[in-house]
């Protein structure tokens, strides 16, 4: 029984509920409480001991007995570093929320949702009960919904809807795929589930439920073509929004994908995975060609999560450690990544009053050079390069890629592998020809905007500075998942 | 404080590279991270080969840093160029000396995008941002072959490590040595700007001359060739992969030294040279002689920086790149008059300088070789090669032209010590076997050297004042087009992609997306269905009622 966990939880849950009677001090409440938060979650990083296998930090109670369901708690390997990403961005958008010219309006409500979100992305990360899992899965969507539709841009109606509508389908699919594992096996306790490597379950009901748990957590991903919600929601979105759909909300899914999918149902994932795997290939290159003919900022960044997710679904595909690890690693990556790249795209329509790319007019060198500094950052970072935090995922996919799981067909995963290499190319190519019309150039007009505030910088450090960390180190990262990760592929 | 900084920095690495290359040959690496599979290791791996390659990269590295104190002097944008310079180095020396083939890719990509960023300094400019994107652009290419082929190589060696892929190579299958050195060679052409991925490089000049002096000589372009000989066993056990490494430098070297003839961009006269020296390297390595071919990387590096350096003094003090813009610079500049005269006989291989012994080396490998056609090739090089080095030294010299002032000391410093480099490192090289001159290939090739050199004299002499390449007439356009390979590239491939990705846009918009808003209003229509027994009328629901009885009834009497 620890208590780390359900603190992790309770923090912003309290939080959530205080800021509702506040006004101005709902902004600085929430600072506070999204950086306890913080503290925790990193307290939790060290309290795990990595090299002992299973799920460590564990609180275990009855929660609707006669159904048997149960609020199980606890973290591994695989779970410390996305609840770390998970804090840190929440943490990093309230500071940013807190600048004087950012304070939205409604600010306790605005607060008060993040809040939500946040707890619902901690509880889906750390459950280790079926159905409690899926209902923290679900308490994100209403209030990243209701900040879409209340804070968002101009188009933020349809959109919001089109998000909640969708991924709650999604869910329906995700639901009734987990009641088949339920029905077949009458546990939901995730570890055991784990454990059983599939045992109880004939092929055919694995390949099933399979296809349904992975079909309800791809559009979360989203896999292509599940994909047509992410850039409308995420250019909607306000900026701490998009910086939480795309940082967190996307590994949700796969993050269910390796805790869940693949793990519990050894047979349907071998059955299945070659089809993810040719998904997330066609996504990688559907969403470079995208994004070469996007001429709107924020949506060009939403398209290339398309892609980058694309990677991390190759890596599952592979069912080798090598993939796992490679697909955690790339959802860390892209978390803080695109991120930061959403920060700056905000910060980017603040001054320049759009995100649309002929707009801005190219040559924000000369004007902020500051922000367009680390914009380059980002969009190098984005498209892989060797030494910052985005190569080794997608290296390391291919590289599972060359050598999969036995029992998959090498050949067409050397497809896979080569076509996600030239989608890799693809990719620097459109963030190379985003760089050219935004940042080099000669700028039309206006001296005078400013350039990064210090606040800013406060939100913003963090993420670079893990760029950079991760990418020189990618240690970091995979030491804890590569012990984490050989317990979940037990049963291939 | 920049400059000092960086000069600095660069002087210690520079000392510590000599101090390597005096160290017996040693290795020592840390596991970097697990993956999963085959872990990653960091380390460094001293050789004879990395330390005297890492030597000539800081050496050169330090000259271009000194020099473009003096070049830079009025750019705002200094500090970061000197900054990009430093990581280049860095990354150029991290291929070098890494002990692990995927660290060693990580510093062969951080060339590329410190190359994109350079090349790039003017990015206000264009042309410039053009040229970077394109540059980075092509050479990816080639690097996602490259990473592939460190895969093969990696997987069936069970580690990255160099020393263990090369132990494991006796024990591979000659499939997996193929395709494993064909996917290496897509890198290492693309780095080195090799046909058909060459024509990244004479674009590369938008970048100012210290640059160009970096990528061509010290790092990038050499970092093709120190890769084949650094597995060189690996290419040796695939000779399928050495001929076609033989045909791609033929056809490059004499493509490019045509190109380099007509030009009238200094810069890209000797970007073209480059292109062509580097193949006269990879045709050594193609034919064995891997001794010969890293004594020319080492000559090249000394005598292209010093005559991209020289350029730059040049450009600076002419204020153009072309070379009818200049002329007679003999009389107000001597002393790059001079260090450039002897950097353009070192590339036409005259002696005593360092090229000629180093391109006499290879010569006379090529013509120990079965392939004759390598042999042939070099010749023919040879001649073109000081044709269009006269070209460039009488055009940029002699004649009439504007008057112009010596360049200031912090540059002419650095010429002088690469010019006596340039002019003296041939005799160092006398200490080994292979590399003294043999009479039949030195006979041969000089008087094709003399026999090009006073074919353009001839015609220049007639009328200085124009170019001597006209008499080429309509192949000249043919000629500086680079044959059209450009333009090739630019209607298909560039093109083709934007097609495509229009298409993508517009396919997601109309058939993807509108399947998905299609399915709600679908949904819409069948509630709108679903409404009409929903009529409020009383009568209605009683007879639905009465009738719904009546088939439950009909059906239990029934089903019993």
């Amino acid at each position: 029984m620890s208590v780390l966990p359900v603190l992790l939880l309770a923090v912003p849950l309290i939080g959530c509920l205080a800021v509702l009677g506040m006004r101005r001090a709902a902004v600085l409440v929430g600072v506070l409480t999204t950086g306890i938060t913080f503290a925790i979650a990193v307290a939790i990083a060290f309290a795990v001991d990595y090299t002992r296998p299973g799920t460590h930090l564990v609180t275990d109670a009855p929660w609707i007995p006669p159904l048997g369901i149960r609020f199980h708690l606890g973290v591994d390997g695989v779970s410390v570093p996305l609840v770390v990403l998970t804090a840190l961005l929440c943490f990093l958008s309230m500071i940013y929320v807190a600048r004087r010219e950012g304070t939205p309006e409604r600010p306790h409500s605005f607060v008060s949702l993040v809040l939500l979100t946040e707890v619902g992305m901690l509880g889906t990360f750390t459950a280790l009960d079926l159905l409690l899992f899926f209902v923290f899965f679900e308490v994100v969507l209403v209030p990243m919904y209701a900040l879409i539709a209340g804070w968002g841009g101009a188009g933020r109606g349809p959109a919001a809807r089109q998000f909640i509508l969708y991924t709650l389908l999604g869910s329906g699919v995700l639901l009734v795929g987990l009641l088949v594992i339920y029905g077949h096996t009458s546990t939901l306790d995730m570890v055991e589930l784990a454990g059983r490597d599939g045992a109880g379950m004939s092929r055919a009901v694995q390949v099933i439920a399979f296809v349904l748990v992975a079909g309800g957590l791809a559009v979360k991903v989203p896999m292509w073509p599940l994909h047509t919600w992410l850039p409308d929601a995420h250019s909607e979105a306000p900026t701490v929004g998009s910086v939480l759909l795309a940082g967190v909300l996307l590994k949700m899914g796969t993050y269910g994908l390796v805790r869940i999918a693949v793990p519990v149902l050894p047979e349907g994932a071998l059955a299945v995975a070659p089809f993810l795997g040719a998904f997330g290939v066609i996504g990688i290159v559907y969403a470079a060609l995208a994004c070469l003919a996007q001429r709107d900022l924020k949506r060009l960044i939403a398209f290339s999560s398309v892609g980058h997710m694309g990677f991390v679904l190759l890596g599952i595909a592979t069912l080798t450690p090598a993939g796992m690890n490679a697909a955690l690693f790339a959802n860390i990556a892209h978390g803080l990544i695109t991120g930061l790249l959403f920060f700056l795209a905000g910060g980017m329509a603040e001054r320049f009053g759009s995100t649309d790319m002929d707009r801005i007019g190219g040559g924000t060198l000369a004007v902020t050079p500051r922000l367009s500094v680390l914009l380059i950052i980002a969009a190098v970072a984005s498209f892989g390069l060797p030494g910052l935090a985005g190569f080794w995922g997608e290296m390391l996919a291919m590289l599972a890629a060359f050598d999969p799981a036995a029992g998959l067909n090498r050949p067409l995963y050397l497809v896979f592998m080569v076509v996600a290499g030239l989608g890799a190319l693809l990719t620097a190519a459109y963030f190379l020809v985003m760089l050219r019309r935004v940042v080099q150039g000669t700028s039309p007009r206006r001296q005078g905007v400013l350039d990064v505030t210090p606040v800013e910088y406060l939100a913003w450090a963090p993420l670079v500075v893990l760029v950079f960390v991760v990418g020189l180190w990618p240690g970091l990262v995979l030491v804890p998942t590569v012990d984490a990760v050989r317990f979940y592929l037990g049963g291939l | 404080m920049t400059a000092p900084l960086v000069i600095l920095g660069t002087a210690i690495s520079a000392v510590c590279a000599v101090v390597l290359a005096l160290l017996e040959p040693f290795e020592t690496y840390a596991v970097l991270t697990p993956t999963g599979t085959i872990p990653i290791t960091m380390g460094l791996r001293v050789d004879e080969l990395s330390s005297t390659v890492a030597v000539m990269v800081t050496l050169v590295a330090l000259a271009i840093q000194i020099y473009s104190v003096g070049y830079m002097r009025h750019d705002v944008r200094y500090p970061a160029f000197a900054i990009l310079v430093a990581l280049f180095t860095l990354a150029m020396l991290t291929v070098v000396l890494s002990a692990d083939l995927l660290v060693l890719y990580v510093g062969w990509e951080i060339m590329g995008v410190c190359s994109y960023f350079l090349i790039g300094h003017h990015w206000e400019k264009p042309s410039a941002s053009a040229a970077a994107v394109k540059s980075f652009l092509m050479t990816r290419f080639g690097d996602v072959g490259f990473l592939f082929g460190i895969f093969v190589l990696g997987g069936a060696a069970g580690s990255f490590r160099i020393t263990d892929v090369i132990a494991a190579v006796p024990a591979m299958s000659p499939g997996t040595l193929l395709t494993g050195s064909l996917l290496l060679l897509a890198g290492i052409i693309g780095k080195s700007a090799q046909f058909p991925l060459h024509s990244w490089l004479p674009d590369a000049m938008a970048g100012p001359a210290p640059v160009s002096a970096l990528i061509h000589a010290a790092t990038m372009v050499a970092a093709g060739a120190y890769v084949v000989a650094l597995l060189y066993p690996v290419f040796l056990a695939a000779p399928l992969s050495l001929d076609v490494l033989a045909v791609i430098a033929v056809v490059s070297m004499i493509g490019s030294a045509l190109a380099a003839l007509v030009t009238d961009d200094l810069k890209r006269v000797l970007a073209y040279s480059t292109i062509s020296q580097l193949s006269v390297m990879f045709a050594a390595l193609a034919v064995g002689g891997r001794t010969q071919a890293i004594a020319h990387l080492l000559s090249h590096a000394a005598f292209k920086a010093l005559l991209f350096l020289c350029a730059g003094a040049v450009i600076i003090a002419v204020g153009s790149n072309l070379m009818a813009d200049m002329g007679g610079l003999r009389r107000g500049m001597p002393l790059s008059f001079l260090t450039m005269t002897v950097g353009f006989a070192a590339l036409a291989g005259i002696p005593p300088t360092a090229g000629f012994f180093s391109k006499d080396a290879v010569v006379a490998a090529a013509e120990h070789a079965p392939h004759w056609f390598v042999f042939g090739g070099l010749l023919l090089t040879v001649g073109l090669t000081a044709a269009y080095t006269t070209r460039a030294w009488l055009r940029t010299f002699f004649g009439s032209g504007p008057d112009a002032g010596e360049a200031s000391k912090i540059m002419t410093i650095p010429l002088t010590l690469l010019a006596s480099a340039a002019l003296l490192l041939g005799f160092v090289g006398l200490r080994f076997e292979e590399l003294r001159p043999e009479v039949l290939s030195a006979v041969l090739s000089l008087v094709l050297a003399a026999l090009g050199a006073l074919a353009v004299f001839m015609i220049w002499r007639r009328d200085p004042a124009r170019d001597p390449a006209d008499a080429l007439g309509r192949a000249r356009r043919v000629f500086g087009s680079a044959f059209g390979t450009d333009d090739l590239y630019e209607r298909t491939v560039a093109r083709g992609v934007v097609r495509v990705a229009n298409e993508v846009v517009r396919v997601d918009d109309s058939v993807v997306a509108r399947s998905v808003r299609g399915t709600g209003r679908g949904a819409r229509a069948l509630g709108g269905l679903l409404r009409l027994t929903q009529n409020g009328n009383p009568q209605f629901y009683v007879t639905a009622l009465l009738a719904g009885v009546v088939v439950i009834a009909v059906g239990v009497v029934v089903l019993q």
